[in-house]
C-alpha cells in the first residue's frame, strides 16, 4: 500500500486552530483549566474558549513575563493554566521565567507557542524562532511536543491537561494537510511509526513530517523501504522505539522545521553516538535567521522539504 | 503591648539566626534579611492565617506568602522554621549540598513553606498575582502576601505585574517593599533611582502606604487595616522604610553586607548586640 494512500490530506488546516479546538475541549472536560494569553487571543484561535469561558480566560496584555508567573501561580494552586503566545514570545523571551516558575518549581503550566519555526512567514525572523525546541529540550522537568497536523495537535491540547508538570507544546500558523485520524489518543513520548521499512529510518517532527511522507513515496517508487516515525514529543525522547528502528535499518534521516543546533537532529545524533553508532543526516536549518516570504517559499529556501527529505536519504544511504 | 514585646523577642532571635546561618554558611545575604525581619516576623507570629502543621503547597483555605526577593532566604528560613514549618536545627544546612534550604528557595526537595523557587529577581510577584487570582476565581476570602525589594523594583516585570493586578482588581494581594535604599553596587538612588515609588504604585492603581519597617506596632496594624478592605478592588503595597543590617551595627545602612558572611570576629560581634531569646538552633 501507497504511504499515501494510507495517510490522506483532508483537507489542509492550521495546528493553531487544532489548539485552539482542543483547548476548548479541554476546558470542557475539566473546570480547572484556565487560559492566558498576551494580546494574540485570536492568533492563537484561544477565543471560542474566552466566549465560552470567560471567567476562567485572562488577558495579559503585552506582558508576557508576568503572564509566565502568573500561570505558575494558578498552577500551584491547583489550576490547569494554558499559556499561549507566538513561540519567540513564548520561550525566548521568558526564559528565565519558565526556567525558575515553571520547570526548577516543577509547577502544571502549559506553554502553548503557536506561529513556530520559519512558516509564519512575511513577519520576517523577528517573529520567526528556530531555537525552541533546543531552548526547552534543555530545561529538566520540560515535556516537549511538536505535533505534525491540526489533528494531532488538537489530540496533544487535550491530552496534556492529565499530565501533570510543565508542557511545551509547539505549534504553526500555516494550513497544512491534516492527515492524522480525527479523535485520535495522544500518548506523551510514544512515538508514531508511520510505515515501516528495513532500509532507512526517518524520524521528522511537526510540518516535516508530511513532507517526509511524501518523500517516503518517491523513495518507494525507486525499491527504498522507508521507516517514517513521527517523533511528536521531543522530550521525553522514545529512545526504544528509536533505536528498535535503527538496529534494523542501521541509516537515519532526521526532519524539522528548526536550527540543527537543540533539534530533533542533534537529539538523535547524541543518542545514536553514545549508543548504536549510526549515519545520520539532518534536515534543518544551519545557523541562520529567516526571513520575509511566503511559508512554501521560505521552507524552499531553508532546504525543508519532501526533496530535502528524499536527498538526504540517498546520501546517508551511500554511507551505510 | 505583651504581644508586640514578644514578636521583638522572636525577630531578635532570628536576627541571630540569620547571622548564624550566613556566618556557618560562609556565604549568603545578612543585608535584606536583616532589613525585612521585623515585617516577616510580624506577619508569619501574628497577621497571616496559616497553619505550618496543615500547609499545602496549593495554599488552599489558608493566606498565602510568596517571597521574591530570593536572596533573603536567611530571613525566610528563620521565620518558617521558628514559625514551625520544620525544626529550627535544620537552619545548620543553610547552603549545605544535598540541603533542602538552598542558598535561594527551591521546591524541589519539598521545604514546606516555599510555593515556589525565587532568586531571579522581578518573578515573585507575578506567581502571587496567579495566586491571589485563583483565590478570587474561588471566591476564597484568604489573602496572599508577598515581599519584594526595592532594588528588585527595577526589574520590568515588577511593573508588568503591578498593570496586571490593577486591572484583575486582586485587592486580596498585599506586597511589601523592603525598601531600604541599597542594592549590590550601591545605593539605589545612584543605581537606577526609582524616584517617587509610593506616587509610581499609586499611579499603577495600588493603595499605597509607607510605614516604618522596624515598628512592629506599625506594620501590624497596617496590615490590619489593609485587610479590612479586600473589596475595595485595589491591590496594597506597603512600602517599609527600613535599613539594611538593621539589628547590627557595622552592617547598618550600608550596601556592603548585601552578600556577605561575617567572619568569626564579626559574628561575634553581632551576636553579642542580639540577645538569644529562644533559644539558638
Amino acid at each position: 500500500m501507497k504511504i499515501t494512500d494510507k495517510y490522506i490530506n483532508t483537507g489542509n488546516k492550521d495546528t493553531r486552530s487544532g489548539f485552539g479546538a482542543g483547548l476548548l475541549e479541554a476546558g470542557r472536560a475539566n473546570s480547572n483549566v484556565v487560559a492566558l494569553c498576551a494580546d494574540l487571543t485570536g492568533s492563537l484561535k484561544m477565543d471560542a474558549f474566552a466566549k465560552e469561558f470567560p471567567d476562567r480566560f485572562f488577558q495579559c496584555g503585552i506582558a508576557e513575563a508576568n503572564m509566565t508567573g502568573c500561570g505558575a501561580g494558578l498552577a500551584i494552586s491547583g489550576k490547569v493554566p494554558y499559556i499561549g503566545s507566538f513561540a519567540g514570545f513564548a520561550t525566548g523571551r521568558v526564559y528565565d521565567q519558565i526556567r525558575q516558575t515553571i520547570a526548577y518549581s516543577h509547577t502544571n503550566v502549559k506553554i502553548c507557542a503557536s506561529h513556530a519555526g520559519i512558516t509564519l512567514g512575511e513577519d520576517g525572523a523577528t517573529h520567526q524562532i528556530m531555537e525552541d525546541i533546543g531552548l526547552m529540550r534543555m530545561l529538566p522537568n520540560m515535556v516537549v511536543i511538536n505535533p505534525c497536523d491540526y489533528n494531532q495537535t488538537k489530540a496533544a491540547t487535550i491530552a496534556i491537561a492529565d499530565y501533570s508538570g510543565p508542557v511545551y507544546l509547539r505549534f504553526g500558523r500555516p494550513s497544512v494537510p491534516n492527515f492524522t485520524p480525527e479523535n485520535q489518543s495522544f500518548e506523551i513520548g510514544k512515538a508514531l511509526t508511520l510505515q515501516e521499512g528495513v532500509d532507512v529510518t526517518v524520524l521528522a517532527t511537526g510540518h516535516m513530517v508530511w513532507e517526509s511522507i511524501l518523500a517516503c513515496q518517491k523513495l518507494a517508487e525507486e525499491g527504498i523501504s522507508v521507516e517514517l516515525i513521527n517523533i511528536h514529543t521531543i522530550k521525553p525522547f522514545d529512545k526504544k522505539a528509536v533505536l528498535e528502528s535503527v538496529a534494523k535499518t542501521r541509516a537515519v534521516v532526521t526532519a524539522e522545521e528548526h536550527l540543527i543546533a537543540g533539534g530533533l537532529g542533534e537529539l538523535v545524533s547524541g543518542v545514536l553516538s553514545r549508543e548504536m553508532p549510526t549515519p545520520v543526516e539532518i534536515v534543518a536549518v544551519d545557523d541562520l535567521f529567516g526571513q520575509s516570504g511566503k511559508p512554501s517559499e521560505l521552507m524552499e529556501e531553508y532546504g525543508l522539504t519532501s526533496n530535502e527529505v528524499y536527498e538526504a536519504v540517498k546520501r546517508v544511504l551511500k554511507r551505510k | 503591648m505583651a504581644q508586640i514585646d514578644k514578636l521583638k523577642e522572636i525577630a531578635t532571635q532570628i536576627r541571630r539566626d540569620i547571622i548564624k546561618m550566613v556566618s556557618m554558611a560562609g556565604s549568603g545575604h545578612p543585608g535584606g534579611s536583616l532589613s525585612s525581619t521585623d515585617f516577616l516576623t510580624t506577619l508569619f507570629f501574628s497577621e497571616m492565617n496559616h497553619d505550618p502543621k496543615t500547609w499545602t503547597r496549593s495554599g488552599r483555605g489558608s493566606d498565602m506568602f510568596f517571597l521574591s526577593a530570593g536572596h533573603l532566604s536567611p530571613v525566610y528560613y528563620s521565620v518558617l522554621s521558628r514559625s514551625g514549618y520544620f525544626p529550627t536545627d535544620e537552619l545548620k544546612s543553610f547552603r549545605v549540598l544535598g540541603s533542602r534550604l538552598q542558598g535561594h528557595p527551591s521546591v524541589e526537595r519539598g521545604l514546606p513553606g516555599v510555593h515556589v523557587a525565587s532568586g531571579s529577581l522581578g518573578q515573585g510577584l507575578s506567581v502571587a498575582c496567579g495566586a491571589a487570582l485563583s483565590k478570587k476565581a474561588d471566591k476564597e476570602s484568604n489573602f496572599v502576601f508577598a515581599l519584594i525589594g526595592d532594588g528588585e523594583s527595577e526589574e520590568g516585570q515588577i511593573w508588568e505585574a503591578a498593570l496586571f493586578a490593577a486591572q484583575y482588581k486582586l485587592d486580596n494581594l498585599i506586597v511589601a517593599t523592603d525598601w531600604n535604599g541599597q542594592q549590590i553596587d550601591g545605593p539605589v538612588s545612584s543605581v537606577l533611582c526609582l524616584g517617587d515609588l509610593k506616587s509610581k504604585w499609586e499611579s499603577f492603581g495600588w493603595e499605597c502606604i509607607i510605614v516604618d519597617g522596624h515598628s512592629i506596632e506599625e506594620i501590624q496594624s497596617t496590615i490590619r487595616d489593609l485587610k479590612k478592605t479586600p473589596g475595595n478592588g485595589k491591590p496594597k503595597m506597603i512600602l517599609l522604610k527600613t535599613e539594611m543590617g538593621m539589628g547590627v551595627d557595622f552592617m547598618t545602612g550600608t550596601h556592603e553586607w548585601h552578600g556577605k558572611a561575617p567572619n568569626a570576629q564579626q559574628t561575634e560581634s553581632a551576636l553579642s548586640q542580639l540577645t538569644e531569646t529562644l533559644g539558638d538552633f
